[in-house]
């Protein structure tokens, strides 16, 4: 006799369908944000799942910083061809050749807040109305208080003391002119759970994340690659290692891990033997206790 | 892997501002080792500045900076953890403030609530409330965790006075299952590791408790109801005449073959297949996402119900709900709200407000017209058109709905079909 009740990875994975599908019900123009990180990748895993066998009915949109890994823009390009899906592009070199922002400077200066203004002016030139993110609550404890359906106001501002209730799965995506919406389908998802389900559905990852040898430098705690936007000090030493990303951001401030995991497999039993955060790798978090509500405050993703 | 049969069970807690509800969460996540170093380093210090003995679990479980700031929570927040048996996700909701609005909102999709008692004080109004609403709101399961048993030096007689004051007062709640468990959060007696301090308590502590309890009869598996999200018309190359009708089983089993009634237009049809995540299935059930083809065409789209033909949910529009007001402006006389039912939404008025819950006797207050935040109310709605609905004591999903005030697109009610 079969059974009538989900285990855990098959429940998520009907929630986010269901989000997914909520969102193309009741806005005019969503995206979904892909970054070529593994969120974003299983986000639009699922969006194939949700509208199948119709096409995915969602242009892809890549805020760019031109600090990118190679690898990631080959994936996202070979992935745009599969599904024949359309791609956005919001250029952060372009935000700052036409002066909308000011690039930072130092030796930690990265373009991960420049990002904010690129993605806010991506949305409103191309009349988005919700864009569908990877964020997870597992990630970061402003990412806790996310909603699935989360609002923005007509600065693209979340405003997390003042949100929506969201009961039962009656999602409320109402909105005037001018604001839009972020959409999380995955918020309920830990790493590992994202791990298991791309084991399980065999997706295809930016080999990033497989443990590889790198050209790297030790800075903030973990490995940075070298890169030819990276400003290596005297007393910094590059060094080749074994590492595998646990995350994919922007290159010169995406920090590596040693690691012998060169499977999906592998990372699966790594990651459940892991005893740090995946954002610990990441120094855009690291620069004040609420440094990622701050940022999401102002619209970032 | 084995893994892969677990179950995802859902729960919220439920406290006073100093029952240890934080320390509790903060135990529970620490205990089964979900909290990673750099937390833990990050709270150390931070425990350090605040002048602490020692790690203030509490710390785990805030978020935004004016919580950490004020010490309190804002928001429902959700936690995530995972032991060999099952995944939990926990809706954290403040115990204060606004905490009508947030225990409903964290309720409202739990499998269990967590209530939390002081051992020291006993069943207080503030309890009484929390049972109430987790009854209001169905929650299936409900533990009461009696905290603080270190306070009353382990003993026996704590526990069973505030067992009994449960027992008495919740006597006319709808609640079917309730456990009690004495604990201490900040030592860890009976959370995660059985207590040496308390032999007399026999039952299991609360991680074993919330990973053994029988969670999938929860949702409701007998009466079929699939409400239409979206419809799928590939148009495309093999699927020029696909019409998949698309969306998540609130309730029940479909099978291929079962005959089906479209809800509100009466068409019926035979289920032709059914597409899961996974590929074509030949039966699907409650809360599975899928796409369902029919063997006739018919007139079916967004806010539609497709229920088995011998089995039918009423459709009404008037219906009579339990609502909870959530928005600090109070409810405009003959208004009128957007109502969202499933993937439907009407127009609805608020024609007669039936009687007022007082949320600290239990009674009823038959006088008070008003609707302001935090209320809960009995109240008869009007809507534009047929909602199809069931009642919410028999089905958590088709028998819920939201209010939504179109001058501000700001969620206002949430209400359950009695």
């Amino acid at each position: 006799m079969s059974k009538y009740y989900l285990n855990y990875l098959d429940e998520l994975e009907s929630e986010a369908i269901y989000v997914m599908r909520e969102v193309w019900a009741q806005f005019q123009n969503p995206v979904i944000l892909f970054s070529g990180g593994k969120d974003s990748i299983v986000v639009t895993h699922l969006a194939k799942k949700a509208f199948h066998p119709s096409k995915i009915p969602f242009a892809l949109m890549h805020v760019d910083t031109g600090h990118n890994f190679p690898e990631t823009i080959k994936f996202r390009d070979d992935l745009i061809k599969e599904l024949d899906a359309r791609l956005i592009i919001g250029s952060v070199q372009e935000s700052i050749d036409t002066g909308r922002v000011a690039e930072e400077k130092g030796k930690n200066a990265t373009r991960n807040a420049l990002q904010i203004t690129t993605l806010l002016d991506a949305i409103e030139s191309n009349k988005v109305d919700c864009a569908i993110g990877g964020g997870r609550r597992d990630e970061e404890k402003a990412r806790a208080k996310e909603r699935f359906f989360s609002h923005r106001d007509d600065f693209g501002q979340w405003d997390p003391k003042n949100q929506r209730p969201e009961l039962w799965n009656l999602f409320n995506g109402k909105h005037f002119e001018g604001e839009h919406f972020r959409a999380f389908p995955i918020s309920n998802w830990t790493e590992m759970d994202v791990w298991n389900y791309i084991a399980r559905e065999e997706i295809a990852i930016p080999s990033l994340y497989l443990a590889h040898e790198r050209e790297v430098i030790w800075r903030n705690d973990s490995w940075i690659p070298k890169s030819e936007f990276l400003v290596i000090e005297d007393d910094e030493k590059v060094e080749t290692k074994k590492i595998r990303f646990r995350t994919l951001g922007d290159i010169t401030i995406t920090g590596g891990i040693e690691s012998d995991a060169d499977t999906i497999e592998k990372i699966v039993l790594e990651v459940s033997a892991m005893r740090k955060t995946e954002r610990g790798n990441r120094s855009d978090d690291k620069r004040s206790e609420t440094a990622m509500e701050d940022r999401k405050k102002q619209g970032y993703f | 892997m084995s893994i892969n049969n677990n179950q995802l069970l859902r729960f919220t807690t439920a406290g006073s501002v100093d029952d240890g509800k934080s320390t509790l969460i903060g135990r529970l996540l620490y205990d089964s080792k979900s909290i990673f170093e750099d937390q833990l380093e990050a709270i150390t210090d931070t425990s350090k500045k605040k002048g602490h003995d020692g790690v203030d679990l509490a710390l785990f479980t805030d978020g935004l900076r004016d919580e950490r700031e004020q010490g309190i929570t804002i928001d429902v927040a959700y936690r995530y953890f995972t032991t060999p048996k099952r995944k939990f996700i926990i809706a954290d909701t403040p115990g204060h403030i606004q905490y009508t609005r947030n225990m409903v909102t964290g309720a409202s999709t739990a499998n269990a609530a967590i209530i939390l008692v002081d051992a020291r004080h006993g069943v207080i109004e503030q309890t009484k409330r929390h049972a109430f609403i987790a009854s209001l709101l169905q929650i299936p399961h409900i533990i009461v965790c009696i905290n603080k048993m270190d306070l009353v030096d382990f003993k026996e007689e704590a526990y069973d006075t505030i067992l009994r004051q449960f027992e008495e007062f919740s006597s006319k709640l709808l609640i079917t299952d309730v456990r009690f468990i004495p604990i201490s959060a900040l030592l860890g007696d009976n959370v995660v590791n059985r207590s040496e301090n308390m032999p007399w308590y026999q039952g299991a502590p609360l991680l074993h408790t919330l990973e053994t309890m029988h969670i999938s009869s929860d949702l409701n598996k007998v009466d079929a109801r699939f409400p239409v999200q979206t419809v799928l018309r590939p148009q495309r190359e093999g699927f020029i005449d696909y019409r998949g009708y698309a969306g998540r089983i609130s309730s029940g089993i479909f099978r291929i073959g079962d005959e089906i009634t479209a809800m509100p237009s009466g068409f019926t049809s035979k289920i032709k297949s059914i597409q899961g995540p996974t590929g074509e299935l030949p039966e699907a059930f409650a809360s599975m996402s899928v796409a369902m083809t029919l063997e006739d065409d018919i007139d079916v789209g967004r806010g539609d119900m497709i229920v088995r033909s011998n089995n039918k949910p009423d459709a009404s529009q008037d219906i009579e709900v339990m609502l909870c007001w959530l928005h600090n402006e109070s409810a405009k006389p003959r208004a009128k709200y957007a109502i969202r039912h499933t993937s439907n939404e009407q127009t609805a008025m608020i024609k007669e407000i039936i009687y007022k819950i007082d949320i600290n006797t239990l009674g009823r207050k038959m006088d008070d017209s008003s609707l302001n935040m935090n209320d809960i109310s009995k109240v008869r709605i009007r809507t534009t058109k047929p909602l199809m609905v069931d009642s919410y004591r028999e089905n958590r999903i088709t028998g819920s709905i939201i209010l939504i005030d179109e001058n501000t697109n700001e969620t206002v009610a949430a209400g359950m079909v009695v």
